[in-house]
């Protein structure tokens, strides 16, 4: 069963040495660009010059999502189809989107500061926010604590999975417990109406941060696959050694 | 007079942001070069042999498979 | 008997003579209450206010952390694997023994609600809307619960790792039974609003907890 593991990442990390620099060298373009543009936006008229932490806010929070939404993905993988690719793909996104959901948490907080006179409101979408960084956490304990590769991709798979269903729930939970109890006085991170001058700098930067998150990703996974590798041949070494 | 008010917490984000994703990218090159140099290990020990020709086999079957 | 009636006797069983967990959740749930006073000080005008969301609370801890030895016991003398074989559907086999639980654990919360109330000055209109949202919630952190027990059934650290991974969950059923238990008693929003919500959140847990539990165990099992 550890052979046909070891089989189909052999030609994934083939790939995977292969696409890194690629990807690695998207990544800084993409952020060369991205970072430029955010820098020579204009202020916004209500939010001034604390807008450019949009630009960091908004993808985080983007890609604390896609994260959750990967794991899902792979999370069918792992149960339907049992491929050890998509254990490999849950396991190593949980952490990088974990970091991107605290740098979503902390950015939203500095901006919170100036804005709010305060780093921390229980502000509806900081809050989600939070509750996803939980449920994260909560995944990368279960990964911690069961030792068998394949019995923790299954367990964590079904966790995600459900966490996957209850996460709407929760934003909609939070969104109406927040306006029970602030009432007309929201306070909306980024606004209303977006302006192009913001807008185009934000999606450069949502898709430099999307890239990094893919070479991320993909250097995770290669990490994950070496790891059981090396699992795999200790294994052996120990029975061939009894 | 608003712009420098707001500069140290622009310039803590980007910094926080800095050291997230540099912690990232820190943790995934450290992390390969540990197992890169523990597989060299084992190889060296030799039990790549064996293992090594256990391995092409399955990976045959598995292209078969996927034919 | 019906297999799935026998089950639900051997489990209330098991739970309520000695060595069973039955009326310990009962007093956590006292010793938690206890504790707040200690915490907040005895203004009985605060605690009114704040009585519903304490004990609230105190209920979904004392019902998630009751739960961990639901599934490792029958894990350790074997009858799981018993259940495994079986057969009866899993998903019912899971949903008996969730029923179980909270007739044993979940009810006598409910009984004991209205008691442990009067130590945080609530009045009886706000008692019984109080055991009211309960008797409707509690099933629901149950059944979420369900999934965390299934899914560290065979860990040695499993019941940190249960709360851990169980408690973001139930986040909405919270903020709904807490909501509920208050409009009642203080307005603005009608009661019926979170009440309905979280009478659906409670029969969505209904049929995701058991699926998603028994998954676990089959998967945990093989």
């Amino acid at each position: 069963m550890t052979l046909t593991e070891l089989a189909n990442p052999s030609r994934f990390l083939a790939f995977a040495n292969r696409a890194l620099p690629w990807l690695g060298g998207m990544t800084v373009i993409a952020f060369a660009f991205g970072l430029d543009m955010a820098m020579n936006a204009p202020n916004d008229y209500q939010q001034g010059a604390t807008v450019k932490i949009m630009y960091l806010h908004v993808p985080s929070a983007w890609l604390g999502m896609l994260g959750w939404a990967l794991m899902s993905v792979a999370a069918l993988g792992t149960l339907v189809w049992r491929h050890p690719l998509a254990d490999v793909a849950a396991k190593a996104a949980a952490p990088i989107g974990a970091a991107f959901t605290l740098l979503c948490l902390v950015t939203g907080s500095l901006w919170g500061r100036p804005e709010w006179g305060t780093y921390w409101v229980w502000d509806a979408r900081l809050t989600s926010e939070l509750v996803l960084f939980l449920l994260y956490l909560g995944v990368i304990a279960l990964w911690r604590t069961v030792e068998d590769p394949s019995r923790a991709a299954r367990a964590a798979a079904i966790l995600t999975l459900v966490g996957a269903i209850d996460l709407p729930i929760i934003k909609f939970s939070v969104d109406w417990w927040n306006t029970l109890h602030q009432g007309s006085s929201v306070f909306r991170l980024g606004g209303s109406t977006i302006y192009p001058t913001i807008l185009i700098p934000l999606l450069v930067m949502a898709l430099a941060f999307t890239l990094l998150f893919a070479t991320l990703h993909l250097a995770a996974m290669r990490n994950e696959i070496l790891r059981r590798r090396v699992r795999t041949f200790r294994l052996m070494q120990a029975s061939a050694a009894s | 007079m608003e712009h420098i008010d707001h500069l140290p917490f622009i310039v803590a984000s980007y910094a926080a942001a800095f050291a997230v994703v540099g912690a990232l990218i820190v943790w995934v090159t450290l992390d390969y070069r540990v197992q890169r140099r523990t597989l060299a290990r084992l190889e060296s020990r030799g039990v790549t042999r064996r293992s090594a020709a256990m391995r092409s086999e399955p990976t045959m079957q598995q292209a078969k498979e996927e034919v | 008997m019906n297999p799935l009636g026998a089950l639900l006797v051997r489990d209330m069983r098991l739970s309520i003579r000695v060595g069973g967990g039955a009326l310990m959740g009962v007093l956590f749930f006292l010793v938690v209450v206890t504790l707040v006073p200690f915490a907040v000080g005895p203004d009985l005008a605060l605690l009114k206010k704040i009585g519903p969301a304490i004990l609230w609370l105190a209920a979904l801890l004392a019902s998630l952390l009751a739960l961990d030895r639901l599934f490792a016991t029958d894990h350790e003398d074997g009858s799981l694997d018993l259940l495994l074989m079986s057969r009866t559907p899993l998903e019912l086999v899971v949903a008996v023994k969730g029923v179980a639980h909270w007739l044993t654990t979940g009810l006598p919360l409910i009984v004991a609600a209205p008691l442990i109330g009067l130590l945080l000055n609530l009045d009886p209109l706000a008692e019984g809307t109080l055991a009211l949202t309960l008797l409707v919630g509690t099933p629901a952190l149950t059944f979420i619960g369900l999934i965390g027990a299934a899914i560290a059934v065979a860990l040695r650290r499993g019941g940190l790792l249960l709360a851990i991974i169980v408690l973001p969950l139930t986040v909405p059923v919270l903020i709904f039974g807490v909501a509920a238990a208050n409009a009642a008693i203080v307005g603005p929003v009608p009661f019926g609003t979170p009440f309905t919500i979280l009478c659906a959140l409670t029969l969505a847990s209904l049929v995701i907890g058991p699926f998603a539990a028994a998954a676990a165990l089959r998967q945990e099992m093989e």
